[in-house]
This record gives C-alpha cells, structure tokens and sequence, in this order.
C-alpha cells in the first residue's frame, strides 16, 4: 500500500523557503488598504496591474526556463510564493491560469515558436490565459465534449460553446479542449488541445453572475472562429493525454487549502479581541488548526513527489478533496460559531460578516472546480484498485 | 530510521503478534490478571530482541532512535494490534534511563494522571496494567515508577487495562524522579502512531473484504457507494497517518506539545470515521468475535479514548493557535515544517 503508506512528512527546503520573507513584505503594503472580503476572492480577484507587479518582481513563471521569461527556480519556491499569496488575500486571478496551467501546457507540449510567443508575456503578468473544458451538457463527463474544429485551408475552423470558463472576459487566450476528428462517442478518442484567441471574429464571451453577485465565470461561443495551423497545442487526436496530466497537476498545491484562510484569520483575530473567548471558540480554532496542518504536510509531500518527478495522481486527488472539504467546513463553522453569541449582546463586527457572507455563497465551488467531489473520490477508488 | 530495525520488528510481529495471540492474551488477562502465559513469551520474544531498548541511548544498551524514528516502530504496533504496553515501555525506559533509574525488567504502562486517594495515589483506566508488571505515572512534576503487583486493582472497561490504587507504602518506596516533560503529551504522541498503524490495517482489510466480498453478483468494491466510502476511508487515513508522524517529530524522547496536539486529535477523529465506515462495509460478519476487524476496531474506539480525546486537544490547540499573534499560517509552518533534514 504505497498510497497510504508513501507519504512521509517532510519540509519545505531552504531554497524554497529564501523568498518568503521579502514575499511577505511586498504582499503586506500591496494589500493593506483591500478589505478583507475583498482579499477573500484571491484567486478570482483580477486585477493585472497587480499581476504585472509580480511579473517585474519575478514572482511569475518561476519555473519556467529563463529562454522563455521564466526564472528556473525550483517548484518549492513557487510554492512558497503562491502560498504567501493566498494567505494574504491577493487578487490572483488575472493570471493565475495562465501561469499556473496554460504556459506549462505551452512549455510541455508546444511548438518552439508557441513557447516564444506565449510564454514570455504569460512571465512577465501580461497575458491571461482561460480554460475551455467544460460544456453544457458535458460538465464533469469532459470526454463527451462536442465543440468542434474542423481542418480546412485556413487551419482550423472552430464551432460550438463552452461554459464555466474562469475570467474568460478578461483574457487574451483560451486552451479549448476540442473534438478535432471522430464523434462524441468515440469519447477520449479525437480530441485536440487549441490556443483561441478570444479577439478573434466569431468569438462572444458572456459572463454568468454566480449567488455571490460575481462574475467570474463565462459562458463562450464559437461562430465559424477561423484559427491558424499553429493553433494546435500538442498532437493532433492527444488532447485526452494532455489534458489529464495538466490537471493531476492543479489538484494539491495550497489554492486547495487555503481558500477561507482570510475569513480564519479574520475570525482569529476577532476572538483574540473578545474579553473572554467562549471555549467553543477555542474549540473550533483548534479544530480547524488540527484539520489544516496534516494537510498542509499532506501538500507538501505531494509537491516534493511531484519534485522528484513522479506523477502521485491518487495521492493529489486525496489531498484536494479533504482540503476542499476543510475550505467549505470554515466559513460553515465559523457561521455558527459568530451566531451561537445571539443574546450576548455582542456585536460581531460588520467586516467580518461581509467576508463570512462572500465565503458561503462562493464556497459551493470549492468542491466543483478542478474535478467534482464525486470524480475525485472516483479517482481514488481507481488508484485503490476498486475500477 | 533504520530499515534493518522495521523489518526486523515486522518479522516479530508477522510471527508472533498474530490474531490469535493478541485474542489468547485478552482472554488469558480477562480470567487472570497478571498471569498471561502467552503474554510473558510475547514479552519474552520482544525483550530478547531488544525492541523496548530503542529509545535508550547508544551507551546505554539502547539504538538511540528519537521519537520521529520510533514512528515507523510504533506505527507497525499498531498494524499488529500491539496487546502489550511496548510503545509506552520504550518510553518509559528512555525516560527512565535518562534520569539514571535502573531498568525493572518487564513492560510498563503509563499512567499520566495520578490522583490523591486515601494517602496513596490512584489511576483509573491504565493501558495495558492488566498485562504488565509496571507502572510509570506522573503525579505533579515528578514521575514515580509503581510495581502494579503493590496496588490494589479493579477491572477497567478494557480487557487488558486496570483501576489503580497504591497505599501510601508503596507510593513511599517508589522510584521517583522529575519528570521530563508532560506523560500525558508523551502517551498521546505515541498514540497517535499506533491509531496510524491500526488505521492502515482496518482499512486494507476492509479494501480487501470490498474485493472479496459479493453481492448481487459481483464484488461490492464494484459498487460506487462502497467505491466512495473507501476513498473518504482512506483521507482520513492519510491525514491522520501524517498527522500522527508530526506528533512523533522530535529530535529526542520529549515530544512538542503542539504537534502531539496535531498528530492526537485528528486521529482521534480519524479512529471514529473508519471505524464506523469499516463496520459498515463488512456488515454483521465483521461485528463478530470471530472475526479479526474487531481486534482493531475496538482499539481504535480505545486509543481514540486514552490520552485525550480529538476535542481536548482541539482545545490546546486553539489556545495556542489563538495565542499566536498574526497569520495561521505560521502556526502551520511551525507545526508542519519538520526539522529532519531533507532525505
């Protein structure tokens, strides 16, 4: 039993850990005057200005091979870096997928002269990238896809629709997973990875406000969208491959951890200014502590598999389904710790609630995006042997 | 940690902790207290061995291991459903040996909350008294070493652990020395690995049954109800696996507070999630005497029990998470980022 057994605490090492005090510093005056239920969107908080501020720091394409505007430090400095960033609230979301899964895409399975043109801008916080995966009526059964480019003269000519695509408003680009030849029922068989580029004729993008009043998800439509030849990213027909190793990878870094941080840190400090906290305050902190940690080191192992260049798909799949669950227990809890104070005449600070409020309207997507709760656990019974 | 030494305990216990000792010793305890024939050959294999010497220090006839090797060791007495106190008389020795106390022969349990009582002293619930000779208890800032023989005992809830009472006497003519550090955050610590090692086994022997087991047909692993119980399963046992192994990162025998805090409570919670989830996959077949899973399960209900349960420490962890000033985070990385140096 490797998966269980294989996962041995360990830390995070010194060269990953050099960046995380001048992070910290740059993060403490970037975000001082953001309210904290603003910092709470994080990762769908855009904002370029600050994604570009990142990029001249050099806090972007970290990993990437300095050929392409990357910096070639290692994968835990990233981590390091990212894990600031979350905690701290920072409206990551402009670049996040673009830095996160488009350019290692482009960097793993793109042309020479992809990686020249995508990947620089993507390092320097210039150029936000979406995913295309999701379509009505395919949802978590991605195989079933049925947007389609067809070869013809020009290079591909693409119709069909997306939907649940991050920031696609505000993005230059879109990775489509696309059916490039064969039917919907051939499943993983035919399909093909495409750059779009969202300027282009043929293109709507038509944003969809979630309960929260955001909107940070789009619906997309292709109308007889011309793409050039070098649109294809990888092989033709490999889209399926590509695309299942791009996600084992965005499934156990701290963005699955960390994602009511802002609302525990905020509620912490409100019951630090309490006279006397109630136990069950105290109760619940640790609760949480003890929940988060172990995941943290959970996390971390993963990553140093991931360094070490194995693929702990299982292992991934195990840590971002307990810590999406842990990110949707905190605002829950919290809620009804605030609210067991009814009849103490206390007055819970407004703040607070704003962020409490954001978070469980938002929370319902922590356990959707990146694989479903039910996929998740599906993946594990496979890796157990069950399937 | 040495490989050499794992396996080598592997090989014990494959061999001689098998379910059938682990029943003949309860239900030789449950008639006799004290007078275990299998009990003293098991303890008489594991003595020779050495395995109870680990923690001691190289010149003291020990291996010098710290508690983050003694993880792997105590992690495998859990696998094995470990019926004598030899995780708590590791510690118990280190502690003993370090104060320049000789060594009694024979296992040690721990009692970490010696109470006043009668002008004696008193323990109700200790782990494993029925089954061995000792006790190391903790009264106040010293521990005292008790020879169970001098007390007055009672059955416990547990088949193998015993109510203590020593008359002033004994407690007189007792070995006493300062004591370390805290006994109750010591036995919680070890705790947590051996909840690790008994959650390993519950659930690969419910991932087992799950393939072996049909219904309707076809094995009810096949089923995704049954798919999706095992895969929630195994996160907690890798949470809690992990967690029991920050419990256990020291450099010496004296665990830190905090991250046993870590390592006990999410077992704990851990310890009632598979146990119920393992019941419920077996069906009436694994509620039985005659079948293994209880040999564990009953024991994770039990360690979940000793030392604290999840919400005690919850609750010492929220007082020094809410006593750190700043972010989470950083109590995280204190708890998380362990001090062994990278492989």
């Amino acid at each position: 039993m490797t998966i269980l057994n294989g996962l041995a605490l360990t830390r995070i090492p010194p060269e990953g850990e050099a960046l995380r005090a001048e992070v910290r510093a740059f993060l403490q005056e970037a975000v001082k005057d953001i309210p904290a239920h603003i910092r709470a969107k994080s990762w769908s908080g855009y904002d370029p200005a600050f994604s570009r501020k990142l990029g001249e720091k050099g806090w972007l394409g970290m990993t990437f091979p300095k050929a392409y505007g990357g910096h070639e430090q290692g994968a835990f400095a990233r981590y390091v870096v990212v894990e600031e960033l979350l905690n701290f609230g920072a409206p990551v979301g402009s670049h996040w997928i673009a830095e996160r899964q488009s350019a290692p895409l482009i960097l793993k399975y793109g042309t020479e002269a992809q990686k020249q043109r995508y990947v620089p801008p993507v390092a320097r916080g210039e150029s936000f990238f979406c995913i295309g995966m999701s379509e009505p009526n395919a949802g978590s059964d991605l195989a079933s896809v049925r947007t389609r480019a067809v070869p013809n003269d020009g290079g591909w000519l693409l119709n069909g629709q997306k939907i649940w695509t991050t920031n696609a408003e505000h993005c230059q680009y879109m990775i489509a997973l696309v059916r490039t030849s064969g039917e919907p029922a051939d499943r993983q068989k035919g399909l093909s990875q495409l750059i779009v580029d969202l300027s282009l004729p043929g293109v709507t993008v038509r944003p969809i406000e979630d309960m929260s009043g955001d909107r940070h998800f789009c619906e997309v439509f292709f109308d007889n969208v011309q793409l050039a030849p070098d649109a294809l990213v990888g092989a033709e027909g490999q889209g399926w491959e590509q695309v299942t190793a791009e996600l084992a990878y965005e499934r156990s870094g701290p963005e699955r951890l960390f994602s009511s941080v802002v609302l525990l840190d905020q509620w912490l400090a409100f019951v630090r200014s309490e006279a006397a906290p109630r136990a069950d305050s105290i109760k619940l902190a640790g609760q949480i502590l003890t929940r988060l940690a172990p995941l943290r080191a959970l996390s971390v192992a993963v990553q140093e598999k991931l360094v070490q260049g194995q693929s702990p798909i299982v292992e991934a799949a195990l840590v971002k389904d307990q810590g999406t669950v842990l990110e949707q227990f905190i605002p829950a809890a919290i809620a009804d710790d605030l609210m067991a104070r009814e009849g103490e005449g206390e007055a819970v600070p407004h703040a607070l609630l704003l962020t409490l409020n954001y978070l469980t309207l938002v929370s319902p997507c922590y356990t959707l995006r990146g694989g479903t709760r039910s996929i998740l656990r599906g993946m594990i019974a496979r890796g157990l042997g069950l399937r | 940690m040495d490989h050499l030494i794992t396996e080598a305990l592997r090989d014990l216990l494959t061999g001689q902790c098998t379910p059938a000792v682990v029943r003949a010793i309860e239900s030789e305890a449950a008639a006799s207290a004290g007078a275990s024939p299998t009990a003293a050959a098991l303890w008489q294999q594991i003595e020779d061995s050495g395995f109870a010497d680990l923690l001691l220090s190289e010149d003291a006839g020990g291996a010098g291991l710290a508690l983050r090797d003694a993880f792997a060791v105590w992690d495998l007495l859990g696998q094995h459903a470990m019926p004598l106190p030899l995780a708590e008389t590791m510690l118990a020795r280190a502690w003993l040996a370090a104060a320049g106390v000789a060594l009694p022969q024979g296992a040690i349990a721990l009692a970490p909350q010696l109470a006043a009582a009668d002008g004696g002293l008193r323990a109700s619930g200790v782990r494993g008294a029925r089954v061995a000779p000792w006790v190391l208890g903790q009264h106040g800032a010293d521990v005292l070493l008790l020879p169970v023989a001098a007390a007055q005992a009672s059955a416990s809830i547990f088949v193998l652990d015993a109510d203590l009472h020593w008359p002033a006497s004994a407690v007189v003519s007792a070995t006493r020395v300062p004591a370390p550090a805290s006994l109750l955050v010591a036995q919680a610590g070890l705790v947590s690995a051996l909840l690790a090692g008994s959650l390993l086994t519950v659930f690969e022997s419910t991932l087992n049954f799950a393939n072996e087991r049909q219904q309707f047909g076809r094995p009810i692993g096949k089923f995704q109800a049954i798919q999706h119980e095992l895969a929630v399963m195994a996160e907690h046992v890798s949470a809690a696996r992990m967690a029991a192994q920050i419990a256990c990162e020291a450099d010496g025998v004296v665990a830190d507070p905090l991250k046993v805090a870590v390592g006990k409570a999410r077992s704990s919670e851990a310890a009632v999630e598979v146990a119920a989830l393992a019941h419920s996959i077996h069906g009436a077949i694994g509620f039985t005497t005659e079948f293994d899973l209880q040999l564990h399960t009953r024991r994770l209900h039990l360690w979940r029990q000793t030392a604290g349960s999840e919400s005690y420490w919850q609750l010492q962890a929220g007082q020094a998470l809410l006593a750190a000033d700043g972010m989470a985070l950083d109590v995280i990385r204190q708890i998380t980022d362990s001090s062994a140096p990278v492989a």
